[in-house]
């Protein structure tokens, strides 16, 4: 194996984590926010795909379906945190896993009722085969690549936000405790609503370079939510730039796994995320506080 | 003078055990109010009672004559009733300017502003960058105060302020709290400390095992009468 081969798996793994790094990034946003996991969220992301589809059925481009996407899932979101879910909060762990677990299940079945079982995909023209030569027989793929520009993207936008403004300071503030947040007259329930309300925006944004990047169909959600679970676990719960870690390192051990033999592609990925629980419980950049 | 804040027999619960028991406290415009009482006498209770926290079961409790009992404390905020909460509860993941920043949250009108709760506690200035949480238990008390300076407040609840602190830096607190009563701002506190509650406020109630056991101005209750009503003897 040569130099240049070995580079060349490495930036494969590395533009991959890409897409890791935005099936991760919601979930981690509201794990932080309201301590809630959403099993719904590969769902979403299926949904988003679909909904892209619908849009190219009028002619509308994949990549710029996204513009109307993903404000929709923010419409489906913020309703679905301020009057289902948000009366769940404060009950244990158990009730918001089944209300968002039947949500899956429902997602998946009015999917199949509305688009069929049928293997589908969103057609984004020649960007999907274009590739930048580089020196020295490496060549890389447009939209990996755009796929891990947009994740930076999406990473930095959301630590401007959290860092620069007032509602973003509210978010963390809500997330460090809650009930203070209420004395200081921030309205928790709101920032959870918005919260979701990001979070699917964002698997709007996964949905739609993932059904760009593969086919799918309306049961293949629940293992995306185990990609950005593993994403998550690696870079540890509430850092961003740990989700951004945790989707690559995620992505390499898919992309070297695939190279010791092809049937390794998964296992890589798995092996590599049940190392990090053994030996690293929180993940690599865990800053998310109990409470 | 009318009331600012007018608690009319109040009845608050935890599950079924009852913690307040028609109790009734009147406050007036620019009074510095105290209540006094044991641990586990139900002061912490009230405050929350008023505050939105956790709203009575029963009795009224009207805040310019408006009832505001079941009210939501972020609700209450945006009228101008701000807490001190017990335990300062300072944001972890938030600089000290940005936990102050917070409490300007809701964007009420009036007179405190960055620069005046800087002018109030200049340590906080040489600060401002540092973890809210980074810094010494008098300083958060600090924090507390001035987050709650930001929201502009006609009421402030201030619950325990002293818990915990070394002397000195009580009555350094003490001092300011002075500070901001001159300026004009109601204010409610809750004290453990009996002595303390009876030089700083005009008026004082204590409270026993969820009742009011004894009100009056600090001057005009003697020191036996206030012994009975603290310990119940």
């Amino acid at each position: 194996m040569t130099i240049m081969t070995i580079l060349n798996i490495l930036i494969q793994g590395v533009l991959l984590g890409g897409l890791y790094v935005l099936y991760g990034t919601g979930l981690s946003l509201i794990f932080g926010v309201m301590r809630l996991v959403n099993l719904a969220h590969g769902d979403f992301i299926i949904l988003s795909a679909y909904l892209s589809l619908l849009l190219m059925g009028f002619g509308v481009h994949p990549l710029l379906s996204v513009l109307v996407v993903a404000p929709v899932m923010f419409a489906i979101g913020w309703p679905l945190q301020r009057y289902i879910l948000n009366s769940t909060l404060g009950r244990g762990i158990m009730p918001p896993l089944l209300i968002t677990f039947g949500l899956s299940v429902i997602l998946q079945n009015a999917l199949q009722l509305g688009f069929s079982a049928d293997s589908q995909g969103l057609d984004a023209g020649a960007l999907e085969t274009a590739t930048i030569n580089l020196p020295g027989d490496l060549s890389i793929g447009v939209m990996p690549l755009i796929t891990f520009i947009v994740s930076i993207l999406v990473l930095v936008g959301l630590q401007l936000f959290f860092e620069r403004t007032k509602l973003g300071r509210a978010f963390r503030a809500t997330s460090d405790d809650p009930q203070a947040a209420e004395m200081m007259g921030i309205n928790s329930r709101n920032i959870y609503a918005v919260a979701m309300g990001i979070s699917l925006a964002i698997v709007a944004v996964a949905g739609i370079l993932l059904g760009v990047r593969t086919n799918f169909t309306p049961t293949i959600g629940p293992a995306r939510l185990l990609l950005a679970f593993e994403t998550v676990i690696i870079g540890g719960l509430g850092s961003l730039w740990g989700t951004l870690a945790g989707g690559i390192i995620l992505g390499l051990a898919q992309t070297i796994g695939a190279q010791i033999d092809p049937t390794f592609f998964q296992l890589a990925g798995h092996l590599v995320t049940l190392l990090v629980l053994v030996f690293r419980p929180t993940g690599l950049f865990a800053v998310t506080r109990d409470r | 003078m009318s009331a600012v804040l007018a608690v009319e027999n109040i009845e608050s619960f935890y599950g079924e055990f009852q913690a307040l028991f028609g109790v009734s406290l009147a406050i007036e415009e620019g009074q510095t109010l105290a209540i006094i009482g044991a641990n586990g006498a139900g002061k912490s209770t009230l405050m929350k009672a008023i505050c939105g926290v956790h709203p009575p079961r029963k009795g009224s409790i009207t805040y310019r004559g408006k009832p505001i009992a079941g009210r939501s404390a972020y609700q209450l905020v945006a009228e101008g009733v701000v807490m001190v909460p017990e335990g300062r509860r300072i944001f972890p993941s938030l600089s000290v300017e940005e936990n102050l920043l917070i409490g300007a949250y809701t964007e009420r009108k009036g007179m405190w502003t960055l620069d005046k709760v800087y002018d109030l506690f200049p340590i906080l200035k040489d600060r401002r960058k540092q973890g809210g949480t980074d810094m010494s238990g008098g300083q958060q008390q600090m924090i507390a105060i001035g987050r709650a300076l930001m929201g502009n407040p006609d009421l402030i609840l201030m619950d325990e302020v002293s818990l915990g602190l070394a002397p000195i830096i009580v009555t350094e607190i003490y001092e300011v709290v002075r500070k901001i009563a001159a300026l004009g701002t109601t204010i409610l506190i809750v004290e453990q400390d009996v002595n303390r509650g009876l030089r700083e406020a005009d008026y004082v109630y204590c409270l026993l095992e969820g009742r009011v056991s004894l009100e009056g101005k600090p001057n005009q209750l003697d020191k036996e009468k206030i012994a009975s009503a603290y310990f119940g003897v």
